[in-house]
């Protein structure tokens, strides 16, 4: 995965989308026409939205009655409830907001530490110390997962939730935006907690961190969904069930063979996985998209 | 738009402290413990285990051999040899480079329209546009592809559409012709949105009254485009370009989860061979075919520093 540091001049957030400019004079494509054909690709963006929803709300004998059929012949919510008491759902909940939590903890703390200090400190080995967060960027997590695997076994966290989530407690992503939001904080201010006798950790702790509350919410969310999304290495470190997170168990019940006719049940674990970052994202669209516009990465 | 840093070097020159040199110095020390916890992650899961791949691609490592280690011989360059000589591993590069050479130009083709359109002179619908267009890429890709598997069975919700239309819908993903359409389909849908937003900020950036002079010297709306728009989002393309090109390198989740990277291997990325040869214990051929990967992105890196690098 491949992310592109922000500006260093720059130190506001990136612009990402300042609303409609005026409309330049001069002939341009009629406004119908515009709207129409966003309007058909709005529809095909979302037509996988509404078929897992309808989908989810169907039972297992109207499925097999009409296994193509757009709407649902009766609401049920039977699938959801058969998720979560039958097919360990609950524990896969459990298990992903235990990674997520410890994620987003990490990098708040992880996180913004290293680009506090990256854009607040001139000290010896600084071009290394970055050089090490643009190798943690651009290296493929497809060429390191093997030998990532082996040190995971000898620290003994294989299968364990801690060894789902430590590579991810602090991500370049995250040190990217907090060094680019400490930029922008004057020197001045840390400068003078300095002459009043405050030491470093408390002025990180006091005067910086209350002050990055924009750029925090963006670690925050951006890490949260690098957690939740997060599927190739849960996959490689998850081996019993009871450590599995959503994804790796919604993949797993997926491929077992009974459960291939019964879609409705794996349309109701879609929404399930996908539920809470769609909330969140609704929400807090905002910071979603400035993460991503800052990075390119998703 | 240039998001992109070229270099260490650091990044505010600032003013000389009056502290003594060692006040200088513990402040680094302090700096130091700052980015501990980042450079332990970073040693433990990047660094050593970038070393370690490229140890073990040179030797016979297997998974049986992970508790027994002098077991394990030296093979030089026998991995890399062997990949390129496997039929199923040029095979699988040829694969990754349909996804590149497909897949990138699709996906930047649809997000830089719908970013012009949006930015044509949409008002009102212009946010709810924007959050449909995004919504996938912060979609949870197991539960998406999970949808794509069932809207393209055989008896799927595509098909019933084709039969409604009066033509018989074939096995999508059974299919070794039609499989891979569907693969890329999903990663179009998938970053659509990242190259939507990107191509945003860079039409954001474009100034307005270069457009102004243009339509008053009477140049049409296409001829703005090609003349002024596109050579001044040079930028903004390249970048996206290189971030979708490395995406495309290491494809994995939609080729893994819709087909496994069948039939008949017809979808199967580099990526995935990757998984499948360490599922199949063979450590050290999985590390070399990583290291290819590698080696593609980096290559692909240094273009994109190389081109991107303000001119000093």
């Amino acid at each position: 995965m491949t992310v592109t540091a922000p500006t260093e001049t720059s130190a506001a957030p990136v612009v990402v989308d300042q609303g409609p400019r005026p409309a330049p004079r001069g002939p341009r494509p009629p406004q119908v026409l515009l709207h129409a054909a966003l309007v058909v690709v709005a529809v095909l963006t979302l037509l996988p939205f509404v078929w897992v929803v309808s989908g989810s709300l169907r039972s297992l004998d109207d499925i097999r009655a009409a296994p193509g059929a757009w709407l649902p012949s009766e609401v049920t919510l039977d699938n959801f409830v058969r998720l979560f008491a039958t097919q360990g759902f609950s524990t896969y909940l459990v298990n992903s907001v235990v990674v997520a939590v410890i994620v987003v903890a990490g990098n708040i703390v992880a996180a913004s530490a290293a680009g506090y200090a990256l854009a607040k400190f001139d000290f010896a080995g600084k071009r290394l110390a970055f050089g090490a967060v643009m190798a943690a960027l651009m290296v493929p997590y497809t060429a390191t997962f093997v030998p990532q695997f082996v040190v995971t076994m000898n620290l003994g966290l294989v299968d364990t939730l801690a060894g789902i989530a430590l590579p991810s407690i602090a991500l370049p992503i995250s040190i990217f935006i907090m060094r680019q939001y400490a930029s922008a904080i004057p020197d001045e201010l840390l400068e003078a907690a300095r002459i009043d006798g405050a030491g470093e950790l408390r002025i990180f702790a006091r005067i910086f961190l209350p002050l990055a509350g924009p750029a925090l919410a963006t670690v925050t969310i951006m890490s949260f969904l690098a957690a939740w999304n997060n599927f190739i290495w849960p996959l490689v470190v998850a081996q019993s069930t009871s450590t599995y997170t959503l994804p790796v168990g919604l993949a797993a019940t997926s491929q077992a063979a009974n459960n291939v006719t019964d879609y409705g049940l794996m349309l109701a674990g879609a929404i399930v996985v996908m539920l809470p970052v769609l909330v969140l994202f609704l929400f807090l669209q905002r910071y979603f998209v400035q993460g991503v516009a800052a990075t390119g990465l998703r | 738009m240039t998001a992109t840093s070229t270099s260490g070097r650091p990044l505010s020159v600032q003013p000389p402290r009056r502290s003594r040199s060692s006040g200088a110095r513990r402040r680094s020390l302090i700096a130091w413990l700052f980015l501990t916890p980042f450079l332990l992650v970073f040693l433990v899961y990047t660094a050593i285990p970038t070393v370690a791949a490229l140890g073990f691609s040179l030797t016979d490592l297997r998974g049986t051999d992970l508790r027994n280690p002098f077991a394990v011989e030296f093979v030089g360059l026998g991995n890399y040899a062997w990949l390129f000589s496997d039929d199923r591993f040029v095979r699988d590069l040829g694969n990754t480079a349909i996804f590149v050479l497909v897949g990138v130009p699709l996906t930047m083709l649809l997000g830089f329209a719908l970013a012009l359109a949006l930015n044509a002179g949409i008002r009102r619908l212009r946010g709810v546009f924007r959050t449909i267009f995004f919504a996938p890429v912060v979609t949870n890709i197991v539960a998406v592809a999970l949808i794509w598997q069932y809207a393209f069975n055989t008896n799927g919700t595509v098909n019933e559409v084709a039969a409604n239309l009066g033509f018989a819908g074939p096995n999508w993903l059974g299919d070794p012709n039609l499989a891979m359409p569907v693969v890329i389909l999903l990663g179009v849908w998938r970053n659509f949105g990242t190259a939507m937003v990107l191509f945003l900020a860079g039409l954001q950036a474009v100034p307005e009254d270069v457009h102004e002079a243009a339509a008053l010297d009477g140049a049409g709306w296409w001829r703005r485009l090609w003349h002024i728009t596109t050579p001044l989002l040079m930028p903004t393309i390249l970048l996206v370009s290189v971030l979708l090109t490395v995406f495309y390198l290491q494809v994995f989740d939609e080729p893994y989860l819709l087909t496994d990277g069948g039939p008949l291997g017809s979808t199967e990325s580099v990526a995935l061979y990757t998984y499948h040869q360490f599922g199949f214990g063979q450590f050290g051929l999985s590390s070399a075919a990583s290291f290819v990967i590698l080696v593609m992105v980096a290559v692909v890196s240094i273009i994109q520093f190389r081109l991107l690098r303000p001119r000093a």
